[in-house]
């Protein structure tokens, strides 16, 4: 129970000035702009505006200047300042079809139709600290293929479906619009759309440890990276004024496509299953994670063991925002005087009787001290073995 | 640039193209026309749906900011403006250029002064990126172990 405190707030005035300083750090070094974290740290703009859960790369490089460069303290700031906006429309659904494709890779296909870009990635990087960006400096141009045309290519599980070896995705009943559990409160079992949506904002590092569980055996399948791609998407919004859609923008995103492994039923003949990954800017790590935990929370549909965590979708999905996360065990900063003088007081009561009880016990009248089945020594170091003992 | 002669694209077209180039072009083309608010801009959000699967049934990925108006010329041309982002300016600017589109006298203006470049820029944008991520293109080979 939390209940109220009165006071401090000259100190809590003090305390924004001194976190306001802290934020700056030394004035004599130039100040960071908006621009700058937008463009030079690009992936954690991509983190925040995902499990901020809001596309939006000025407010996503605000909120981490804010924040200090803590991200899960930005995402905060940024699902806050989303609760002020009035939803306008839904989307068009994305074609990641449709994709301008920045970065492609198979681990499953060397020849998939369309080809592999490498696009800019860490994959084939040493991890040897770079010193020379110790001093600033422009690197080199990259270089340029004479006559390339744009690429854009047909979603790998597209071709493979269309062979029938991997399953066919299951179009939505009717016109019913997806759930939407930033109006309404997840129910379970969920359906597959609405953990897709707690996962896109679902917290990185959780999702990569409950993705990564399932890779070491605490679950059942064995994936093929089918598909990543990365790249710029448009959205089309229908405008009432108009009559019909148009395009409003673009939008990046990073696709993931996971193969797995199925048996097969009674009613289907074998073939492969697929974990689906989406997120808000380049990506690669969420997304993968995101469809290694889509898959293992499928277990109950395709018939395969649910015992595992990632299997759990309750455990996963109700423990997956960090917003939720952080914000409760962060209040255990909160004063809870009261509640814990209660404690106190209740503590202090069991041990006046557990004091009188145990007095009783270690020396009752008439009893020989050294003849019980631990020595005095033993139960005097050891006051509760003692009592294990005693019983 | 004859890509851009419906509502429907050159819409997209001045929705995706960079705000500063909008507004350089808008400036020289150096119409301010007088009209009146049908919707005032307002900045909210989109929800972005996408697919399972990427071609399955939907889910609410996320959501994006936009800003939209809508407008009318004294001469009675409508001009929608949807843009992604929170910039009131660049949406009124798209209305104005869609209104002006509208108007049989404007529109072979708009289209050489504004849309004509912001066409040649986009495509000018697309084929040096292309260019740039094409060379990363990579021929995967596996290789043949000594066995047989």
């Amino acid at each position: 129970m939390y209940v109220a405190v009165k006071g401090g707030e000259r100190a809590i005035a003090q305390s924004h000035e001194l976190l306001s300083q802290a934020r700056r750090g030394d004035p004599s070094v130039p100040e960071l702009s908006i621009a700058q974290i937008r463009s030079q740290m690009r992936l954690a703009v991509a983190r925040v505006m995902s499990e901020g859960s809001l596309y939006d790369e000025e407010l996503a490089a605000l909120a981490i200047k804010q924040a200090a460069g803590d991200l899960i303290e930005a995402i905060f700031l940024l699902r806050a300042y989303r609760t002020t906006l009035p939803r306008l429309a839904d989307s068009l659904p994305l074609d990641t079809a449709r994709m301008r494709i920045e970065r492609r890779i198979s681990a499953a296909f060397k020849d998939l139709p369309g080809g592999q870009v490498l696009g800019p990635t860490y994959d084939y990087t040493q991890r040897l600290l770079d010193f020379s960006l110790l001093e600033e400096g422009a690197p080199a141009a990259p270089t340029q293929m004479p006559n390339a045309a744009p690429i854009s290519a047909p979603r790998v599980s597209d071709v493979l479906s269309q062979q029938g070896l991997l399953e066919q995705s299951r179009q939505s009943a009717a016109a019913s619009p997806p759930a939407d559990l930033t109006r309404d409160p997840i129910l379970f079992p969920a359906e597959r759309a609405t953990r897709l949506q707690n996962l896109a904002r679902g917290d990185e590092g959780f999702l990569l440890a409950m993705g990564y569980s399932t890779q070491r055996g605490y679950s059942t399948t064995h994936p093929f990276a089918g598909e990543i791609r990365f790249g710029a998407v448009p959205v089309e919004v229908f405008i009432d004024e108009l009559g019909f859609a148009i395009e409003v923008g673009e939008v990046e995103l990073t696709e993931c496509q996971l193969i797995n492994d199925f048996e097969g039923s009674a009613t289907q003949a074998p073939h492969f299953t697929r974990g689906y990954g989406l997120a808000f800017g380049h990506a690669e790590r969420k997304a993968m994670a995101m469809a290694l935990c889509d898959r293992a929370l499928r277990a109950a549909e395709l018939g395969e063991s649910t015992e595992q965590p990632a299997n759990n979708e309750e455990f996963v999905l109700s423990h997956s925002d960090n917003v939720e996360a952080s914000g409760f065990v962060q209040h255990l900063k909160l004063p809870h005087y009261v509640d814990f003088q209660t404690n106190l007081e209740l503590l202090r009561r069991l041990r006046a009787e557990w004091e009188t009880a145990h007095a009783a016990r270690v020396q009752p009248a008439g009893h020989d001290p050294a003849g019980g089945a631990a020595s005095p020594d033993t139960a005097a170091l050891h006051p509760g073995y003692a009592e294990e003992i005693a019983e | 640039m004859s890509d851009f002669t419906d509502r429907r694209s050159v819409l997209g077209l001045l929705a995706r193209s960079p705000a500063e180039l909008l507004a350089e072009r808008f400036a020289a083309l150096n119409e301010t026309p007088p009209f009146t608010w049908l919707r005032r801009p307002e900045t909210g959000m989109v929800m972005l749906r996408a697919r399972i699967g990427g071609d399955g049934a939907q889910f609410n990925l996320g959501e994006m900011t936009l800003t939209r108006c809508a407008l009318r010329l004294s001469g009675g041309a409508v001009g929608v403006g949807a843009v992604r982002g929170r910039s009131v300016r660049q949406a009124e600017v798209i209305a104005l250029c869609d209104a002006l589109l509208q108007q049989a006298e404007t529109a072979p203006r708009v289209q050489k002064e504004v849309i004509a470049p912001l066409a040649s820029a986009e495509q000018a944008r697309h084929t040096l990126r292309a260019a740039e991520v094409a060379a990363s293109r990579v021929d995967f080979f596996t290789l043949v172990r000594g066995e047989d």
